[in-house]
């Protein structure tokens, strides 16, 4: 039979965003795969260069819908290294409960998406009922739904509120009953394992010379994460389990993420019993050293998080450079797609965990 | 249903057995005696700049032999007063928990290098980036197309020279 090429997107249910993926099809099987991306460029790295250090702060929100404050907190940790700046021990904490807190609304955002993507519909209503309530603990502590705006060069915005504490037990309390109900509708569904196992398959081999990172990576078998192994703010203090899946295919990213679920709401609980009394903010210098330069790499709950930076003599950036995990893990897609199905790609894809704004920057 | 995990030794730094950031830049050194300067090293991190000609084989040595399994990003920088460029690679090893910073000078008139993506498939699109953005040539790239841009444009929008509009 002859080969067609075939345009999913840019507009397409299986897209979760603006990108198009061009499958090369034979009959109905995939022999090539061409992801293509760039619709949604703004040229973020050259904006930066006009703006001074504060004011990229809001805009390394806007990255990414899911997780805005991994971004932010990203550039706040790169802009700390190039300023010399320590950060207080409390903030550290802090930083580390609402990162895990962001961690978990993003894999809900992304388990609702995939619940869609799937053709469930009651797997996109019950993360999205929890999500909220996540989201009312982010609005308690900085008054934003989704761009929080809340870490800041030297610290964070703002301490906790009062009942913070008693608040996020109780949210994770009842959160931790839930997420059973999520791997009851999944995992206990024939038809979402026959969507989901062996499809998608990407060694380990593969994984990491793709510069696959994150969950993906980890589900490929690769026991590699930035908190355990580079860590930041107090993730050395806590102990955690990285989780890894040996099966390599859209299920075991799918179960990488569930587990990771039940392993931030851990590092929040430790977080929270070990968070110290004291200040929650310094002040940073307001310039930088002419031509210094300096990078910081954070675990995003899509993966590897990056911002190189070099400072200008004044308080702009000369450059700053994102790493952004899903442009790398989409140029991937080719080898994750060949061989299987048309009808796979929505679970495949649907396992990656696309974002698109930190995609195209 | 949860997966049961083993209790994983926190490992904080190097791996066990693994090589530190000073080892790796003293081979670096050792083996390249000219053309690979090192700045600055940390007991996970390498700083170092290399000349253009070498870069393959310094990107050769540490992926075959220093164990760098993974680029975290490739990305150029435009120092438009010097008349010069940059090319930044930031390369990991997953086995020694290094990164190592690997700058490489360019003439901006024929801002050319290796390319790194024949050892490293995830440089793939990170190179493709950079020549976008900057015009860097990465010679031996399998596909070196415009990504984030429209096909067919004929500026590079991150060099210093390229007027960004004015500020909001």
């Amino acid at each position: 039979m002859s080969e067609m090429w075939l345009n999913m997107g840019p507009q397409h249910p299986m897209t979760h965003g603006l990108w198009n993926l061009r499958v090369k099809i034979d009959g109905e099987t995939i022999t090539e795969a061409e992801p293509v991306v760039g619709y949604l460029h703004r040229g973020w790295e050259k904006l930066t260069e006009t703006r001074t250090f504060p004011q990229i702060i809001p805009m390394a929100d806007r990255l990414c819908y899911g997780a805005s404050l991994s971004w932010s907190h990203c550039y706040c940790l790169t802009a700390e290294k190039l300023l010399d700046v320590e950060v207080p021990e409390r903030a550290k904490y802090i930083r580390t409960i609402v990162l895990e807190a962001q961690r978990i609304g993003s894999h809900l955002m992304w388990l609702a998406a995939l619940g869609t993507d799937l053709g469930s519909y009651t797997v996109f209503l019950y993360p999205m009922r929890e999500r909220e309530l996540f989201l009312d603990l982010m609005q308690d502590l900085c008054g934003a739904r989704l761009t929080y705006n809340y870490p800041r060069i030297g610290g964070v915005r703002n301490d906790v509120p009062a009942n913070f504490e008693r608040d996020f037990t109780r949210v994770l309390n009842h959160f931790e009953k839930k997420i059973p109900d999520y791997e009851a509708l999944c995992d206990e569904s024939t038809v979402f394992h026959m969507r989901m196992d062996d499809v998608g398959k990407l060694t380990a081999e593969q994984a990491i010379n793709l510069g696959v990172t994150g969950p993906n990576l980890r589900g490929s078998g690769v026991d590699y994460d930035i908190r355990r192994d580079d860590p930041y703010d107090a993730y050395s203090q806590i102990d955690f389990n990285v989780c890894v899946q040996k099966s390599c295919d859209a299920y075991a990213r799918y179960r990488v993420r569930m587990d990771e679920l039940y392993e931030s709401v851990n590092i929040i609980r430790q977080a929270i019993k070990d968070m110290p009394k004291g200040p929650v903010r310094v002040k940073p210098p307001r310039n930088a050293v002419k031509g210094k330069s300096d990078w910081a790499h954070t675990e995003d709950p899509r993966g590897e998080a990056f911002m190189y930076i070099i400072g200008n003599g004044d308080d702009h950036p000369y450059r700053l450079k994102v790493r952004s995990p899903i442009f790398v893990t989409v140029s991937a897609a080719a080898w994750m797609l060949k061989g299987y199905k048309v009808a796979d790609v929505p679970a495949i894809m649907g396992s990656v965990d696309m974002c698109l704004g930190e995609t195209d920057r | 249903m949860r997966t049961e995990v083993g209790k994983v030794e926190q490992r904080q730094g190097l791996a066990a057995g693994g090589k530190s950031g000073e080892t790796i830049a003293k081979s670096m050194l050792e083996k390249f005696p000219n053309g690979v300067k090192v700045t600055s090293t940390a007991a996970n991190r390498v700083n170092a700049t290399v000349d253009r000609g070498l870069l393959y084989k310094v990107a050769e040595f540490l992926k075959n032999e220093m164990d760098f399994e993974h680029v975290t990003s490739v990305s150029g920088v435009d120092w438009y007063p010097e008349n010069r460029m940059q090319a930044v690679f930031h390369i990991t090893s997953y086995a020694n928990r290094v990164t190592a910073e690997i700058i490489v000078d360019l003439p901006r008139d024929s801002p050319e290098v290796d390319s790194v993506t024949p050892l490293w498939g995830g440089a793939n699109w990170n190179e493709r980036e950079t020549y976008d953005m900057f015009g860097i040539i990465f010679k031996g790239h399998p596909r070196l197309e415009r990504i984030l841009t429209a096909p067919g444009s004929d500026y590079f929008p991150y060099r210093k020279d390229f007027a960004g509009g004015r500020r909001v």
